[in-house]
């Protein structure tokens, strides 16, 4: 069964749906989002949105590396099984350091591209706006602003006014497969 | 080619966004992304096919000799007493060299706000992980016994042994493998808008279905690109330090030696200039024809060839300039072997590998000083390649001049590489380009989003971009 999902409003370039953007932040909507084929600087701002939280599974990633390392390389060269090189320690930061290095910003580097990926809730299969056939065009040169159905101010004529008001062109409702 | 798109009356932005445009002729979104999709769609021109097929002859070359060398041993190469590391490690150092430009460009100039890098960045990441695919497969040879190669890893063998964490060799293994996971990390993350553009305008279910997998459902979502680009810059903030290490740490290989000519603290800033050199030699090498045969002039300018060469320039100049510090310290340090050495590297019996890698690296670059041959193509085109030619002497000369002449006159050789070592070498060429071409062949080879960004029209703030400015004269 098909039921709404939310309403799109094409604009045809990055002045309009930012202002659009705007307009739709202070309405006070939550459930709504911008579509862009590029990220459109300044439009964070336009949205209301708040600082991105990837840089903290990056530091997380980051510091479970560096502590990986040294206490690998500590547990199997001055732990496990010693051998003595040359009359080296058996265990030294210094030559510890370089691997260790490298898996602070490999775990970081993991940290960020699954942390992105964990807070975009992506990989995701199905998608009700990439069924509609005028909506592909965002990776193409157009621009959405898409408002979801579920949103407790979303009203049917009164959102299509909004948008209509906001320079859109073309306005749309996008239902949902089941 | 569809004649240049320019509209009527361009309106003039304010004095202070006034640049000239990266993308010329000012083309559209549209016109962007259906150029750099449309190569990856349709027929394969007839000059893929002629430079495919015999970068697939070489790789299958190369996975003849890999195999006699697996199934005889090392001895099928040319390394011999005292010249122990030969051709295996000059083309591991060469190799991995020429991927550093590739995360130079997209992971250093992305910090410096070097906005020029987009139109080169996705084919130099490219680049980079096709180059370490092929460095990796040198010391993983060279071992001999390559079954055994999984000792390298931190997993305990027959006896219960663990790998020795104080030799800098280990280190090499973390670094590279770190670095070719996390080049291909980046490179993947850049992908995901870009195949999204691939699947939506994709006409067969084929097509479709593969680029929507690995799109992962990307919409373009403004609350996702807030991430994406957070975590865009944070993989470039921890590219620059990894690129870094990853060269300091191949010199440290010869470095942390006690040998005349390696034993150097300049090794590891002398190793990262000279790689960035040579990769933005490979860069060149590979964009000039692509961007002629693609038609891609309006993206990959004549501004972005004259500022690659001048990077060129800058990172060659800073090689001579090692090449000479080595001299002077050799001389101001006082140790006879250190004098010996590098008498030996320039007038000695490999004087051959001296020469053109002074040449080379150092004095043909300096003809970049002049404008005239930065912006002649078929000059950069040589250029690019004399200056891998030079490089991969470069790591001749440290590594078989470093090793020939040992402390004991008795301990001395003359190092030849066998046939295997030479064919193994052009075979790497073979997989280079084997993948290369695959990658232009069915990805987007520009960072569509990325361009797509800085164009004009893109600014919000900008005319182009759909911006209304109130004349402040006319207000007061």
């Amino acid at each position: 069964m098909a039921r709404p999902y939310g309403i799109i409003a094409e604009f045809t370039n990055a002045a309009s749906v930012m202002h659009a953007a705007e307009t739709v932040r202070d309405a006070g909507f939550r459930k709504w989002d911008v579509f862009t084929p590029f990220p459109v600087h300044g439009m964070d701002r336009a949205m209301g949105l708040k600082n991105s939280k990837v840089g903290w599974f990056t530091f997380l990633g980051g510091v479970a590396g560096y502590t990986t390392g040294m206490l690998m390389i500590w547990w199997m060269n001055a732990y496990d099984y010693r051998i003595v090189v040359g009359g080296k320690p058996m265990f030294s930061p210094y030559s510890a350091f370089p691997p260790s290095y490298e898996l602070t910003i490999l775990f970081g580097a993991f940290g960020s591209l699954f942390g992105m990926l964990f807070l975009n809730r992506l990989p995701r299969l199905h998608h009700p706006l990439l069924k509609n056939k005028r909506f592909a065009l965002v990776t193409h040169d157009r621009f959405f602003v898409v408002i979801e159905c579920n949103d407790p101010k979303y009203s049917e004529v009164e959102t299509r006014k909004l948008l209509e008001n906001a320079g859109s062109k073309h306005i749309e409702l996008v239902e949902d497969e089941d | 080619m569809s004649a240049p798109a320019i509209p009527a009356n361009i309106p003039q932005p304010p004095a202070e966004l006034q640049r000239q445009p990266l993308v010329a002729n000012y083309r559209s979104f549209g016109w962007i992304s259906d150029r750099v999709c449309g190569l990856a769609e349709g027929k394969a021109p007839f000059w893929w096919w002629v430079m495919f097929v015999p970068s697939v002859l070489l790789l299958g070359m190369l996975l003849f000799c890999l195999s006699y060398q697996i199934s005889t041993g090392v001895g099928v190469w040319g390394n011999m007493h005292p010249v122990m590391w030969g051709w295996d490690i000059i083309n591991f150092v060469w190799w991995i060299g020429i991927g550093h430009a590739g995360t130079l460009i997209s992971a250093i100039l992305f910090l410096f706000r070097q906005r020029w890098r987009t139109a080169v960045n996705r084919a130099a990441e490219a680049m980079t992980i096709f180059a370490v695919m092929c460095a990796g497969i040198y010391p993983a040879m060279h071992v001999g016994r390559v079954w055994y190669d999984w000792w390298l890893f931190p997993i305990p063998n027959a006896n219960s042994i663990w790998p020795q964490f104080r030799s800098p060799l280990m280190w090499d293994v973390f670094a590279v493998s770190t670095y070719f996971t996390v080049s291909v990390l980046f490179w993947y993350m850049g992908l995901i808008p870009d195949l999204a553009v691939m699947r939506d305008r994709a006409t067969t279910k084929l097509r479709q279905f593969l680029y929507g997998l690995f799109s992962l459902g990307w919409t373009g979502s403004n609350r996702h690109w807030s991430n994406y680009e957070k975590a865009y810059l944070l993989l470039a903030g921890l590219s620059t330090p990894l690129v870094l290490s990853v060269h300091s740490i191949v010199s440290l290989d010869f470095s942390v030696s006690q040998l005349p000519g390696w034993h150097t603290t300049i090794f590891p800033p002398y190793f990262v200039a000279g790689a960035i050199f040579s990769g933005f030699g490979m860069v060149l090498t590979l964009l000039i024809p692509l961007r002629s045969m693609f038609k891609l002039q309006d993206i990959i300018t004549m501004r972005h060839i004259d500022i690659m060469c001048k990077v060129t320039l800058a990172t060659g100049s800073i090689v001579g300039y090692a090449y000479a510090m080595e001299f002077f310290i050799a001389w101001y340090s006082g140790s006879p072997n250190e004098r010996f050495h590098f008498m030996n590297r320039a007038l000695g019996p490999y004087m051959w590998g001296w020469i053109p890698m002074i040449s080379c690296n150092v004095i043909l670059p300096q003809l970049f000083w002049i404008k005239w041959f930065r912006q002649n193509l078929v000059a950069v085109f040589i250029m690019s390649i004399i200056v891998n030619v030079g490089m991969w002497f470069e790591r001749f000369v440290i590594i078989v001049i470093g090793l020939h002449r040992d402390f004991i006159p008795s301990n001395w050789g003359y190092y030849r590489p066998s046939i295997i070592d030479i064919c193994t070498y052009i075979g790497t060429f073979g997989l280079f380009f084997t993948c290369f071409l695959l990658f232009i062949r069915f990805l987007p080879m520009i960072a569509i989003s990325e361009v797509k960004g800085v164009t004009p029209q893109s600014d919000p703030h900008h005319p182009m971009g759909g911006a209304k400015h109130v004349e402040k004269e006319e207000e007061a």
